[in-house]
Order: C-alpha cells, then structure tokens, then sequence
C-alpha cells in the first residue's frame, strides 16, 4: 500500500511538473500570436514601415517562445502511456478524437503558416502574409481548444458510455463532448487569461524599453497595442472566470468549497477577500477555518449560483450529507460505488462462464450504480477531499493578480495614450515586475483546475490512484529529475536568447 | 513541378536567410533527439502496448485491476 502511494505520488508530481513547465510557454504564444497579427494588420492598413518593424520584432520574441516550447507537452502523451497506462485505456475512445485534431491542425496549420509567416516577408503578398499570421494564431489557439476539450471532459465527464466488456468510455456524442460547459468555459477562460500574460509580457519588456530611455517610439507603440488588447481580454476573462465558477459550483462542489476555505455551507455565502487559514483545522471539527479573514458577503452565492440568497455547500456538507439540502455523504456514494464495483465484477464472471441471464441482470444492476463508480475506489470519505490549503491560497493569489493586472492595463494604456508615461516610472518598474507576476498567476490557475479536482483522474468515475500504472516508484522517481534538468534547462535557454534579442532591440532583428 | 520548385527554394532561401532562427532550430532537434530517442526509448514505453499483444488482453487486465483493487 505505502509502495502504491509513493508511486501514484511520484506520478502525480512528474505530471505536475510537466504540466506546469509546459504552461510557461504556451500562454504566450497563444497571446502574442493575436498581439504580432493585429500589428501587422495597422501596417498593411497604414503602409507604415514602423509597424513592420515592430511587428518582426515581437515575431521574432514569439519565434523564441514556440521554438523552445515546442514538443514539451509531447511528453504528458509518453506519460499517459507509461505511468498512466489504466486512465489512457479507459478514457482512450475520449481522448483520442480530440488529439487527433488537435495533431492533425497543429502540424499542417501551424506549421505551414507558421513558414510563410517566418519566411515570406517580400516573397508573397502583404494580404497573402497577413493572412498567415492571423492563421497562425487561429490555429494554435484552436490547437488549445481540443487539448482543454479533453481536460473539460476529465473534470465533467458527459457523451460517453462506459463498456463493460472493453473496459473502455465510449463516445456517443461528440458534440456533447466539445460543447460540454465546463470545456467551453475552460477553453475561453484559459485562452482569455493567456492574451493577458502575453499584453504583460509586451507592455513590460515596452516598459523596460523606456525606463532605459531607448526604443521610444517603438514601445509606446507596442504598449497602445498591447494594453489595448489586454484590457479588452481582461475584461473578458472576468465573465469568463465567473462563468467558469458557475460551472465549478454545478458539477464540482467540492472543489468550490475547497477554492474559498468553506467548511460549514451557507446561505448568502461570502467570498474571501483575504483569509489566513487555520492549517491544524480538519473537516468535521467544527473549528473555524480561518486566523483571520475579510468577507465579501453574499458574493460567493452570486458568483457560484447568480442568486445572493443560494446556499453553498461547505466541505462538511459534502462530506458528511445535508439532509435539508437534500445533499448525500460520501459514505453513501462509497457504498454505492462499492455496488458499482461489484457488479461489474459480477458482469465479467457471469460473461466468462456464459451465463447471459445473470450476466444482463448484472449489467442492469451495474447501470444502477454506475455514477458512483469511482467512490467504490476510495478507502473514507476524507479521501474525497482536496488539498484545501493549496486550492485556497493559489484561487486567492490568482484573483487578486487578476485584478491587479486590470489596474495596471488601464494605468498603461491611459498614461500612453495622454503620452505621460515616461514621467510614471513606477507604473514602469510596476509593468516590468508584473511579468513574473503574470506567469504565477497563469500557474496558480492550472493549480486550482486540477489539485482542486483531487482525487479524481475523471470526476466521480476513476481516482487518481486506480488511474496509475503499476511501475516501480524509482523509475518514476528517476524521469522526474529527469525532465526537471532538461526542462530548467529549457527554460534557462528560453530566458537567455529572449533577454538577449530584447537587449539588442527592433534595430537587431 | 514548378510550384514544388518554388516552395523549395522558398524553404530553402528562408532558412539560409535565419540569424538566430539556426540556434532556434539547433535547440529543437537536440530537443527532439532526447525526447523521442533518448526519453521515449529508454523510460517511456507504452505499458499496456508492450506487456499484451491484443486490446483483449488489455481489456482483461484493466477489468480485473477494475474488479479487484489492490488493497
């Protein structure tokens, strides 16, 4: 058992840290591939040179990123194969449609576009050249869009029909597949949220341009654009986050109560502005979650259930049943589960043996209980339960960088525009800080997503610890390190030429 | 045979033409070269590919870890 643990733990972190290695660089591609099209389009309309020159520079800056990035998510596919070998099989009718397409438009969108986009100034049309690069950043947006389309699925599993016989989810419907809320909203708000980071990326290194008091022109320029683009997409991605909250709340619950430290549900529940948690407090205790706190009341209601007076339930609540809220323990859903197991096991004895009628009226009963499938796999109830402190702290540091981001857009933009920023050096030192800062909050979000869906692999269907091979925890222990090296490396690598082409500026390129 | 002509040397002019674009692309096939020769090969088979010759053994496998979890 302890060798289990250790091995699903091992596994977990190798995947955390892939995962969050790889979002250092796929947000800002997603986002300057939209920030270098609508610069090129001002220069086609305007002819003006200035622009063009403006445009390959950040071209060049995204050239950097996509190089060093590529084929580091390629890595979570060898590890669905070797450390998640049962979860690939069992979700792999799910998964592979949506990898497909996306290889599939990765490789001849991307990569096509991306050519003419890198190779083609004065060799094809302006309108021909354009157009490539606005594909370029359809495409590896769309690219984004089926990746997050199996994650949605992962954390709201819906179009699909588990198999018995194979063992396998089948998929039914596509469209529910790809129209599943919480993908959508996963999708828009991910995508949204990385249009912001790449905004801060060209509004700080704009930033740096003039606090060396060099560049001038050009980075007022790309900080109209940027901040432009990013206070549009940060307005967005408000609606977007509250969107996805709605969802959390419908199909998550725990995880909601995990994001706000809500142990004891609540009507006209609040949202924690600040709150330092009790970390010796443990479900059930009926100890008070926080050291300290500052309430938004009523906000948590409204953002979970757009309704100021709807109750939310609290950890507790989920955990242990709310009778007036007609809300099950988990103990009933490990018993049913535990049913759910059985009589698929029941299912597959009857099969080999050939007895049909036993082996339908197993089926029958399987359908029953086949919702709680994946509780039958949990040992108590308080396994169901995330990590609180992690989801709470990174939720918070994400919102409250979320909206300094939006503070800081609007000072940019208002100071460029009135061509007063040079004189505002601590909006400078403050844009050139929050690039940093717009990376944490990118991976305090990735946080949220997926430490907040603890246990599960699939929501309610497979925990993460059914979900891992059965491999010996040195090996993984081994490619842990393994990847670390080689992706610090990358990511020195990736530091090191960016700072090196930003130091020698447009004039270089 | 003409156009494949003509997206050959615009291939080829583009990529004599890179400055940094080379260290770019020195970087990417170090990078290819260890994750699918180095890192696939040696630690990542596809468990389930290599240990069954057919999805009826895997699905068997998977039904029985399904139906009999390791205590």
């Amino acid at each position: 058992m302890e060798h289990i643990d250790m091995l699903v733990d091992w596994s977990r972190a190798q995947f955390a840290l892939t995962a969050l290695y790889h979002w250092l660089f796929v947000p800002l591609t997603l986002g300057l591939t939209f920030i270098v099209a609508i610069m090129e389009t001002i220069y086609v309309k305007t002819g003006d040179e200035w622009w063009k020159k403006t445009t390959k520079f950040w071209m060049t800056v995204l050239a950097i990123n996509f190089a060093i990035g590529l084929a580091t998510g390629i890595i979570m596919e060898f590890e669905f194969g070797t450390n998640w070998s049962n979860y690939s099989w069992i979700v792999g009718d799910i998964f592979g449609a949506p990898l497909a397409i996306e290889g599939l438009m990765a490789f001849f969108m991307e990569s096509t576009f991306f050519a003419v986009m890198f190779f083609g100034w004065d060799k094809v049309s302006k309108k021909m050249h354009l157009l490539s690069t606005w594909l370029v950043a359809i495409g590896s947006n769309l690219s984004a869009l089926w990746i997050l389309v199996a994650n949605g699925w992962m954390q709201h599993p819906m179009g699909m029909r588990f198999n018995p016989d194979t063992a396998r989810n089948e998929m039914q419907n596509f469209w529910d597949v790809l129209f599943n809320p919480n993908a959508v909203n996963k999708f828009l708000h991910t995508v949204s949220s990385s249009y912001v980071l790449a905004s801060l990326f060209v509004v700080g290194v704009s930033a740096w341009y003039l606090l060396k008091r060099r560049e001038v022109k050009f980075a007022k320029r790309s900080i109209i654009v940027a901040a432009s683009f990013g206070l549009l997409s940060s307005l967005y991605m408000l609606t977007t986050g509250d969107q996805s909250a709605y969802q959390v709340a419908h199909t998550q619950p725990m995880k909601l109560a995990a994001m706000e430290g809500l142990y004891k549900g609540e009507d006209r529940a609040g949202i924690i502005a600040f709150g330092i948690l009790d970390p010796d407090k443990k479900p059930g205790d009926g100890k008070d979650p926080f050291i300290v706190k500052l309430e938004i009341p009523g906000a948590l209601s409204f953002l979970g259930y757009h309704d100021l007076q709807a109750f939310v339930p609290g950890v507790d609540d989920l955990l242990y049943g709310n009778d007036k809220h007609h809300i099950a323990a988990i103990q009933q859903k490990i018993d049913e589960g535990k049913k759910a197991v059985a009589t698929l096991k029941a299912y597959k004895e009857a099969k080999k043996s050939g007895d049909k009628e036993r082996a339908k009226a197993a089926l029958e009963r399987f359908r029953a209980h086949e919702k709680y499938l994946g509780y039958g796999y949990l040992e108590k109830p308080e396994d169901a339960v995330p990590n609180i402190a992690l989801t709470f702290y990174s939720f918070h540091t994400m919102v409250g960088l979320g909206t300094w981001f939006l503070i800081l857009l609007i000072l940019t933009l208002y100071y460029t525009m009135i061509n007063e920023i040079e004189k505002k050096r601590w909006i400078l030192y403050a844009a050139l800080w929050s690039i940093p800062l717009a990376y944490v909050a990118h991976e305090m979000g990735w946080i949220v997503a997926e430490v907040g869906r603890q246990p599960w692999a699939i929501q309610d269907l497979l925990p993460v610890g059914m979900a891992a091979s059965n491999l010996a925890s040195t090996s993984v222990m081994i490619t842990f390190w393994l990847f670390a090296i080689l992706f610090t490396g990358l990511l020195i690598a990736e530091v090191k030429i960016m700072t090196t082409q930003i130091k020698n500026g447009p004039e270089e390129h | 045979m003409q156009w494949t002509k003509k997206i050959f040397h615009f291939y080829l002019d583009g990529f004599k033409s890179m400055k940094i674009g080379k260290k770019l692309w020195l970087i990417i096939i170090i990078k290819l070269f260890l994750l699918f020769v180095v890192i696939k090969w040696l630690f990542f088979p596809n468990l389930l590919k290599t240990e069954f010759h057919s999805d009826k053994e895997r699905s068997q496998y998977i039904l029985k870890h399904l139906t009999q979890p390791k205590e």
